[in-house]
């Protein structure tokens, strides 16, 4: 079967999951971003690259930071930005996704950043769009958030040097969790050795260890000696019946404490993709303290972003003339 | 064709030939910027050629990767190797010495160029290259050279770096043939 997010060179073309992608793109991607990260801190905080292309972030979904961190990262590299929120246009007058996108075609839009609450909307958008048009999927349904696990890897290659001897647990709700199954792909694709989920039997999915992970039920056990800890949002909102006692039940088994965070390395770092329940699955003192790169990894998720849109911006064909 | 009979010039001895071109202009408030790969390689070399020069006029240095600003991106795309600019100093104000290996077209100065401005205003920009092979394409052109060699289009002539650390030219043409 051929692979939707690459072309016949095998150069990215749309951004739908990480599952599918080899190493070497995955590490090509990070290598980019690394370049990005200092445009920031520059007196001008611009590059020239997608000057003259119109970026449409089309979100069927709420997101704030997910939104935000697409449209800095376009602006900063100089594309003009449309940002819609679906669910308060035209789908609300029952237009379909396709008409949407048709219509955003006919304005000229060169790529689109989807988000939607079903899995394979943005896979459908992409089959959809002519070849000049990209895609990137910034999350659908339980299925992928593909640069939420790309940015929790630059984030780890920041401050662990070397991916090829690290443990890592990814904790919490497995089950509802696309960005946990983006992690689990790359950390896998990258070739982290061990790879653990630590969650209670309902929130995870029924069969996880196909994944190669390994799974845990116990903060304990499954937080010993690990050099990463990855949390989860409880969400909350995508559960239908009774899969918890109470959230502060939960807070009690499963919710990152200091004291549970002492199981692991000493220097183990503390991720979360963000928003958090504080005081659900983790605990104030963690998220606001030493171990916690909660938020470097919003601002490395801005250069992860610039990183994936300037790949699939450039490159549509022959050059004329000399490089040099 | 005709690259096979180029006689190519030593690379080291072209080197010593820019660091004394180069001393007249190592005064207060410059600063040397070495062009990804070749460029890098050569700012290096005249680190160490210069260090007395350098030392005495506090001159400050640093490292360009244009990819970001090349007007090529649209066609070719990103390269997979792009690694980050490293300018450390204030470029305001700063006489800037921006170095590249081989003149070409003109193109990766003006990239070079664009990419210093977004850094801050530089008081001025001098353009030195190893060597200027001909066949530019823009009004631009290198202040201060050691090499003119002609080349037509289907030639390719490089900076390489050996394992020792030395510098030599290669040329290859696109037919495939090289020679160092």
């Amino acid at each position: 079967m051929n692979n939707p997010q690459l072309d016949t060179d095998g150069r990215l073309r749309h951004l739908l999951s990480i599952e599918g992608l080899p190493k070497k793109i995955l590490n090509q991607i990070l290598d980019t971003a690394e370049s990005f990260v200092g445009v920031a801190e520059r007196e001008v905080k611009k590059v020239p690259l997608l000057r003259g292309k119109t970026v449409c972030n089309l979100f069927f979904e709420n997101s704030t930071r997910t939104r935000t961190t697409f449209e800095i990262a376009a602006k900063r590299l100089s594309a003009d930005v449309i940002s819609l929120n679906v669910n308060t246009s035209s789908q609300s007058k029952g237009e379909t996704i396709l008409d949407t996108v048709d219509n955003l075609i006919a304005m000229h839009a060169d790529m689109f950043v989807v988000r939607h609450n079903q899995s394979g909307a943005a896979h459908f958008i992409a089959k959809h769009v002519p070849s000049h048009i990209h895609v990137i999927n910034a999350g659908d349904g339980r299925h992928s958030h593909p640069t939420q696990g790309l940015l929790d890897m630059f984030t780890i290659r920041k401050y662990k040097a070397d991916l090829h001897n690290l443990r890592v647990a990814i904790v919490g709700d497995v089950l509802h969790s696309r960005v946990a199954r983006s992690e689990i792909h790359a950390l896998t694709t990258l070739g982290v050795p061990e790879v653990r989920v630590i969650a209670p039997k309902t929130l995870l999915p029924a069969q996880v260890d196909k994944l190669g992970v390994h799974v845990f039920h116990d903060m304990k056990a499954g937080l010993k000696d690990v050099d990463v800890v990855m949390m989860l949002r409880l969400q909350n909102e995508r559960m239908n019946g009774a899969m918890l006692p109470s959230t502060q039940e939960y807070f009690k088994t499963y919710g990152l404490t200091q004291e549970k965070l002492s199981y692991a390395k000493p220097d183990a770092i503390v991720l979360h993709p963000g928003p958090m329940n504080r005081g659900v699955e983790i605990d104030s003192t963690v998220a606001d303290g030493a171990q916690s790169v909660i938020l470097p990894q919003v601002t490395y998720g801005i250069a992860v972003r610039m990183a994936v849109m300037a790949m699939l911006a450039g490159g549509s064909g022959q050059v004329q003339g000399g490089q040099a | 064709m005709t690259s096979t009979n180029i006689k190519l010039p030593n690379a080291e001895d072209l080197l010593k030939t820019l660091a004394q071109q180069l001393k007249p202009l190592l005064q207060n408030n410059t600063a040397l910027v070495g062009i990804q790969s070749g460029g890098v390689w050569l700012m290096q070399r005249l680190l160490v050629l210069l260090a007395k020069e350098i030392a005495e006029n506090a001159v400050e240095h640093g490292i360009l990767d244009v990819s970001f600003y090349r007007d090529d991106y649209e066609q070719r795309g990103l390269k997979a190797e792009n690694r980050p600019s490293q300018i450390p100093f204030e470029v305001e104000n700063k006489h800037i010495i921006l170095i590249d290996d081989v003149f070409y077209t003109g193109r990766t100065t003006r990239a070079a160029m664009n990419e210093l401005f977004d850094y801050g205003r530089p008081a001025s920009i001098t353009l030195v290259a190893l060597v200027n092979r001909g066949g530019r394409e823009l009004p631009i052109a290198p202040q201060i050279t050691t090499a003119d060699i002609a080349l037509d289009a289907t030639q390719n002539l490089q900076l390489i770096q050996n394992t020792d650390g030395t510098l030599s030219l290669t040329l290859q043409s696109s037919s495939g043939k090289s020679q160092a």
